[in-house]
């Protein structure tokens, strides 16, 4: 208990150290780069926002967390449906070899291509909508990116479910639909939430260039708005949430994650 | 009429042959055993009856009617389990009591798995789940879960060949009784001669493959209930177990081959510690003429 507790403490002193040795960097930058702020004007510039974190002075003036809030939300629409149309596509890819045989080139070829390329697409395909263009523009940018880890991820969990368990369902006759949802769901969650988790990452990654793209009020346009403004320091804050929050989110989802290890 | 009758049952899994003309008839209530070393097809005989693969040619019937597929009147018990790791003990049960009594009302299932969980004295562990049982626990749940849903033949492929020898035994008595109670038709594939004889009314040793097959079926006329330990000094298991034991050993001298080769030795010699460091030369045995030897 005592060593426990001693390399906790080791841990975290570690720890403050790397961000000290974090701002000495940042203050030897500020020698070279002068337009970056010093670690003291970046706060003083930033401290409205992160000491009001929830206010709402306009539209384009708002608390750093209520900031975060509008592109959590906007994430959190796109991560759904990545999820709800990459999961089936995966299980149908580790189901069926000819599925794989006709679609993985072309999962192949649109997994790599960047948000950036996504974007514009998304919005012609939702100019029909007017005013809601730019909403679903952003919301199929999101899922589109997001989906390839929840897609191959839950094909390969398919792939890797135990011919034991099949010859079990086989053996008891059971039904597709409850072959389906009582064994090889349950057997491929662990994969799946895998997928899960990196498809978070992705979405929470896109969620930037999609905001500045649309310019829609988020974590990422604000970062936008301070470079277009010049209160650089403001970038660094924001780069900083978006770390913090993408920390958070991973870790929260890999407790659910060791939640559903069966095995 | 036989129940369980194979007739000339073959299986190659791509060019392979594993099982060769393979006939079999089990009678009705009737314990019948087979004894053969690992690898050589036995789970693949045991996959062939209970329908999960499709024999190249021959028939498989139960009770007169052709195995097509997988299918409750055949009871497996796989040799790794299977237990869904998802699901607690009751449930694994439930699931294929669920699937095999749709008739029956939820309270009725409930019951009957009940049932099935005493009758393996799992009652204490019913909510665990799988990971949090021994082996020989698990393989009791698996034994219930095949019992509950009441086959008409049981299947047991080597179902305590991951055990320890404690555990087996125990187990190997719970077989017994169960089987006095119901009365089952059993299928037993073991790689031990003892439990074999132990447990079995008949017992057939399986030859050595590439194609494989069932040898002339032994008659096992010891009397009832057996004793493990006092049927270790009864002639008749003794002579049993060595006509069956040789039987096995038999195969394996036959495949036995012998294969002469020219051993090719390195040409080399540990190195002389006395000789200078530098530049030592290696010494082959080739070169070598004539050795020093010093005396103490």
């Amino acid at each position: 208990m005592k060593a426990k507790l001693r390399i906790l403490l080791l841990s975290c002193l570690l720890a403050f150290f790397g961000f000290g040795l974090f701002f000495v960097f940042w203050l030897v930058l500020n020698q070279v780069a002068k337009d970056l702020p010093t670690p003291l004007a970046t706060w003083e510039g930033a401290r409205t926002y992160i000491l009001e974190p929830f206010a709402y002075r306009g539209e384009q003036d708002q608390g750093i967390l209520r900031l975060t809030g509008h592109s959590l939300l906007l994430v959190a629409k796109g991560y759904a449906v990545a999820l709800l149309v990459g999961a089936p596509i995966g299980f149908c890819l580790g189901l069926s070899k000819t599925f794989t045989r006709i679609f993985d080139p072309i999962v192949q070829i649109l997994r790599p291509v960047s948000p950036l390329a996504w974007f514009p697409l998304g919005m012609v395909l939702f100019l029909g909508t007017k005013t809601q263009a730019l909403e679903y523009g952003a919301l199929f940018t999101i899922a589109v990116c997001a989906m390839w880890p929840t897609v191959l991820n839950t094909a390969v969990g398919v792939r890797a479910i135990p011919q034991d368990y099949l010859n079990v369902g086989r053996v008891l006759r059971l039904s597709r639909t409850k072959m389906l949802f009582r064994i090889m769901v349950p057997a491929t969650l662990p994969y799946m939430f895998t997928g899960f988790r990196l498809s978070l990452g992705i979405a929470w990654l896109v969620i930037v260039a999609v905001e500045m793209l649309t310019g829609k009020v988020g974590i990422g346009q604000f970062i936008q708005d301070a470079y277009m403004n010049a209160n650089y320091g403001n970038i660094i804050v924001g780069i900083l949430t978006i770390g913090i929050v993408g920390f958070v989110l991973d870790r929260l989802m890999s407790l659910v994650e060791s939640r559903f290890k069966t095995i | 009429m036989s129940f369980l009758e194979l007739r000339s049952v073959s299986k190659s899994f791509g060019s392979s042959p594993v099982l060769r003309d393979v006939s079999l008839s089990v009678r009705e209530g009737e314990f019948v055993a087979i004894v053969g070393y690992s690898g050589q097809g036995k789970t693949t005989l045991m996959s062939l009856i209970a329908g999960l693969i499709k024999p190249d040619c021959g028939s498989i019937t139960l009770e007169g009617r052709e195995v097509d597929g997988p299918g409750p009147d055949r009871g497996l018990v796989f040799q790794n389990y299977s237990l869904l790791p998802w699901l607690t003990v009751a449930e694994n049960i439930a699931l294929a009591v669920q699937a095999v009594f749709p008739a029956k009302s939820p309270a009725e299932r409930a019951e009957h798995v009940e049932k099935y969980i005493s009758m393996v004295k799992l009652s204490h562990a019913r909510d665990r789940l799988p990971k949090q049982l021994s082996g020989g626990m698990r393989q009791r749940v698996s034994v219930a879960r095949t019992l509950a849903i009441t086959p008409r033949i049981l299947l047991l492929d080597e179902p305590l060949s991951a055990l320890d020898a404690l555990t087996r035994a125990n187990l190997q008595d719970e077989i017994t009784q169960i089987r006095r109670e119901d009365n089952t038709t059993i299928l037993l594939i073991t790689n031990s001669v003892d439990e074999a004889l132990l447990l079995a009314d008949r017992v057939i040793p399986l030859t050595l493959g590439p194609g494989a097959t069932l040898d002339t079926p032994i008659e096992v006329n010891l009397p009832r209930p057996r004793d493990r330990k006092s049927l270790n000094a009864n002639p008749e298991f003794k002579r049993l177990r060595a006509q069956i034991t040789d039987k096995l050993l038999g195969y394996s001298a036959k495949n036995r081959q012998s294969v002469s080769r020219k051993l090719v030795l390195p040409d080399i010699l540990p190195e002389d510690l006395d000789a200078p460091r530098v530049n030592r030369p290696p010494r082959r045995l080739s070169e070598e003429k004539r050795e020093v030897v010093t005396t103490v």
